[in-house]
């Protein structure tokens, strides 16, 4: 029964993919039913942008499903909500006015809040849901607050017609209302500092959830953000494209520190959700301030490059999730420093981890590579900008590019060395099976749509180009390159992973033959690791994730602010014989304990002197009442 | 198409068979500096041919990616001389561009740091903690002085680069280029493992970065790991001279002016390992956590050049 849902939400994905395709390819579509939603009716329509998220949506969806019927099995509980997720999430970039966006968007917020929910009992759990459900309101009223504006002073509820009569709209309106939709869409995409719901919802839902969660539903709020700043409101002045390029910046390398010191395998990689979103916002804040200043096919290099990002983003961290949530599958836990050999009792999903880890370290030739190099590509090119001050944010954007997709690297070497090779560290992990078939399919599935989008950039960054150039309403270049290589307009790089990677194979040929050839041994003795002559090797003697990441935890200490406790419990006899020694190293959350912590101090402050009129008694209440009728009528 | 492959097979030669020299020079002026006599400059090839001929031993804790990573290191180093114009400024890959140089690098670094844990010995996992760490730190220097670079011959490609600064030598007399150098020197004695960052002479588990993590390999995987790591050490060196200083470099793939230009190599070579074996004699080795101080500070010279090409343009 379970299963069969699943396989129906697989056939809606199919059908999304299809048609969102289609609509990327330029298929112009439009559905209108006005009696069934107040306000202006349903009223959906397809265009190459809202297609491109629609086919993501629907090609994560399938493998996600697919891997739902090994991974939840026969459970029905959730089963209802995930179709509901997927079927929402579907029509949110479809929606073309402002009631249909708005009750998509709810309805997408409102069914991963159950998912999220999934095992009720652990109070981690509750938390979790509770954080994203206030998180996602607040972020909800922003966008209501924007979009109520922008209705009102264009008079319509319909997207097409803001379109039309934003350019005539003031500065300061124009600004207010990109504001209040950028806090709304990024706190949805889980950007730095309105990320805290992202860690803690991600990991709690079942992972073809999370898949899907950080896949695709937090790609939304770029959609968003892209529908917003190019579509609603029209070209924007230069410090819209500088606050979304250090937005995104400062987001990819804070959320890659903290990944590097998280071990719970789950919440690293939504950790490395928020370094992505912000490596796409570098590529889009690009776009957008080259856009700003007439730099046309600058500003369309920069937003394929954030949109290549996106697809690629969704395939690799839907495949790290899937994998992840296999190996939770297999041992019951979440703890990195639990796991440990597990390539040799799962090498299906070592594997495909593997390859999702060399996706989104950016290794050439996968297709994280193509597009950290596209964005590389647009930003370093903003020597064509004689204006010093944005030169500056640019610097600024390259070097955090740089920065962290090193440390996403040395990430990923600590999340599959530690969890997937040398002894394991647990009993769990020492009897781990391998993942049933279905959910090995969808992963393989994944890795393999990684390495076509990596061999394949030829083939997407046209389309991709066409989908931006829609939004800026540039002409998209005839050619960008050839079959085979990738160049960027002014001869200032290319790219070919198809020719790289056929030069990995052959370079990888020379030294087997070179070997042959000097007559190398090709005996192989076995034997135990080299261990200072002890006598047995046990996981114990094991670098550990914390040992692994603690070199980071030195170098970015103002950042972490680690506190070291210390703790020694003496015998009472003698202080030269110790009992207990406790020691911990525990990093800080600056955000939560800077920014939140005093704003909701706040906030229940306010709450204590709202108090003083909450008497309790309801003649006094309905006195309120009449005082305020009494001041409406004298305001109307 | 021919010229493509010739020049292709020139270079990966070169670099294949220059590397080792490259280390016993180095090694050989290292010990004559401090008055010992050290090896021969050909010990470096001795050694190789003495590990081919033994058995390796493996770790029974191992997996396949501790077998794979020796030759996905030497293939890595072998495209990485496709990519760098090593004798011609054209290189073989027309789209040979210093990013792809700098994470194919990368790739190279992540197998063996993975190898590095393979084994489950604490050394191992000890030095791939630290080599992904210095990685890490110094690729944003290593992109900000490209750009600069890139800034000014507008392009990205190594052998475009090359081209331009051979053609208007003034471009280069700009302090952006002279700050450029020095970041990036700094960067390759952090990725190649050499003083002050790591001493590649010692066995001293609590200093070692590089030789901690290859510490379980042995028989034809460690000659295959001690090659590449000579590979990328002259690799490191050419691209060095040859985009700083890109004289006697040829356009031409005939054999005497490829031959010229291999003696060109040679001589600036020679000096920068002369220069390279005079530092590592002065210099002690760093402690590990003030390593980090020595690589933001060529972060900083790399930004400084940044700005300077702006300001001096």
């Amino acid at each position: 029964m379970a299963a069969l849902g699943f396989l129906v939400v697989a056939a809606a994905g199919v059908a999304a993919t299809v048609v969102g395709l289609a609509g990327v390819f330029g298929r112009a579509w439009t559905l209108s039913v006005p009696w069934l939603v107040p306000l202006g009716g349903l009223e959906l329509a397809l265009d190459p942008l809202g297609g491109l998220f629609l086919a993501l949506i629907g090609a994560v969806a399938v493998p996600a499903s697919i891997y739902a019927i090994g991974y939840a099995g026969g459970e029905r509980r959730g089963v209802l909500a995930y179709l509901g997720f997927v079927v929402s999430m579907c029509a949110v970039p479809l929606a073309a006015n402002l009631m249909t966006f708005a009750i998509a968007w709810e309805l997408m917020a409102l069914t991963s809040y159950f998912l999220v929910l999934h095992d009720r009992r652990a109070p981690d759990s509750v938390r979790a849901a509770w954080v994203y459900a206030v998180m996602s309101h607040a972020g909800l009223a922003c966008l209501l607050a924007g979009m109520l504006l922008l209705s009102a002073w264009t008079d319509s509820w319909r997207f097409a017609d803001w379109r039309a009569a934003a350019p005539g709209l003031s500065a300061a309106g124009r600004d207010l209302v990109f504001v209040l939709l950028a806090a709304g869409f990024l706190g949805k995409a889980g950007i730095i500092p309105l990320h805290v719901w992202l860690p803690l919802a991600h990991p709690a839902a079942p992972s073809h959830v999370s898949a899907l969660m950080s896949g695709v539903m937090i790609k939304l709020g770029v959609y968003g953000l892209l529908r917003a700043s190019f579509d609603w409101l029209g070209p924007g002045p230069a410090w819209w494209g500088v606050a979304v390029l250090l937005l995104g910046t400062a987001s990819s390398v804070i959320g890659v520190l903290y990944a590097l010191v998280d071990h719970d395998l789950k919440r690293l990689l939504a950790f490395h959700s928020i370094e992505n979103i912000g490596i796409i916002l570098i590529g889009v804040g690009a776009g957008m301030l080259y856009h700003g200043t007439g730099l046309e096919a600058l500003a369309l290099l920069g937003l394929a490059a954030g949109l290549y990002h996106t697809v690629n983003h969704a395939a690799f961290k839907a495949l790290l999730f899937l994998a992840a949530g296999a190996v939770v599958h297999a041992t019951g836990t979440r703890n990195m420093e639990e796991m440990g050999g597990l390539i040799k009792r799962m090498p299906w999903t070592a594997a495909c981890f593997l390859a999702g880890s060399a996706a989104i370290a950016a290794l050439p030739p996968s297709n994280g590579f193509v597009s950290e190099w596209l964005t590389f590509m647009a930003l370093l090119q903003n020597t064509r900008l004689a204006q010093p001050a944005l030169n500056l944010v640019f610097a600024l954007g390259i070097a955090g590019l740089a920065l962290t997709s090193g440390l996403a690297m040395a990430c990923f070497v600590k999340a599959f060395g530690i969890s997937f090779l040398a002894l394991p560290r647990s009993e769990v992990a020492a009897r781990a099976q391998e993942a049933p078939g279905s959910m090995r399919a969808a992963m393989v599935a994944l890795a393999l749509l990684c390495l076509g989008l990596g061999l394949g950039p030829t083939l997407v960054v046209p389309a991709l180009l066409g989908v931006a150039a829609g939004l800026t309403g540039a002409v998209a270049p005839a050619a960008i390159g050839d079959w085979l290589t990738l160049s960027v307009p002014g001869h200032f790089g290319s790219l070919s992973t198809l020719a790289i990677t056929l030069a990995l194979g052959g370079g990888l040929l020379l030294p087997l033959v070179l070997l042959r050839l000097a007559g190398a041994a090709r005996r192989v003795r076995r034997y135990e690791t080299w261990g200072c002559g002890r006598v047995l090797q046990t996981a114990r003697m094991e670098y550990t994730a914390t040992a692994f990441s603690n070199p980071f935890k030195r170098v970015f200490d103002f950042f972490y602010r680690p506190e070291k406790r210390l703790e020694i419990a003496f015998h009472p006899e003698s202080r030269l014989f110790v009992e207990r020694i406790e020691y911990g190293n525990p990093t800080r959350a600056i955000f939560e304990d800077w920014l939140y912590r005093p704003a909701l101090d706040a906030l229940s402050a306010l709450a204590r002197r709202a108090r003083v009129i909450q008497s309790g008694s309801a003649n006094v209440y309905l006195a309120y009442i009449l005082a305020a009728l009494l001041v409406l009528l004298v305001l109307a | 198409m021919i010229v493509d492959l010739v020049i292709a097979l020139v270079h990966v030669a070169v670099v294949a068979a220059g590397a080792p020299l490259l280390v016993g020079v180095l090694r050989t002026l290292k010990a004559r500096l401090v008055s010992r006599r050290g090896p021969s400059p050909w010990q470096p090839y001795a050694d190789l041919h003495k590990l081919l001929r033994k058995e390796a031993v493996v770790s029974t804790t191992t997996s396949w990616v501790f077998r794979v990573t020796p030759y996905v290191l030497v293939t890595t180093m072998l495209v990485a001389a496709v990519i760098v114009p090593v004798l011609a400024s054209r290189t073989a890959l027309p789209f040979a561009g210093i990013i792809l140089l700098m994470y194919l690098f990368m790739l190279g670094t992540f197998f063996l740091a993975l190898a590095g844990l393979d084994a489950g010995s604490a050394f191992g996992g000890m030095g791939s903690s630290r080599a992904v760490a210095v990685a890490a730190l110094a690729e944003p220097t290593v992109i900000l002085a490209v750009f600069a670079l890139a800034l000014r011959a507008d392009t990205t490609n190594l052998g475009g680069i090359v081209e331009r600064f051979a053609r208007e030598p003034w471009l280069a007399a700009n302090p952006g280029h002279l700050l450029a150098f020095a970041a990036l020197f700094i960067v390759m004695l952090a990725e190649t493992g050499r003083l002050p960052v790591d001493n590649p002479a010692t066995h001293l588990e609590l200093t070692m970065i590089h030789e901690a993590m290859v510490l379980e390999y042995s028989g034809r995987y460690l000659a295959l790991v001690e090659w590449a790591g000579a590979m990328k050490l002259f690799l490191f060196m050419t691209l060095l001279t040859n985009l700083f200083f890109p004289w006697g470099m040829t356009s031409l793939v005939e054999p005497v002016p490829l031959l010229l230009a291999l003696l060109a190599l040679a001589g600036k070579l020679a000096l920068l390992t002369a220069a390279l074996a005079l530092l590592e004699t002065a210099m002690a080795k760093l402690r590990l956590f003030r390593v980090p101080e020595l690589l933001a500070g060529s972060f900083a010279l790399a930004l400084l050049s940044v700005t300077a090409v702006f300001l001096v343009r």
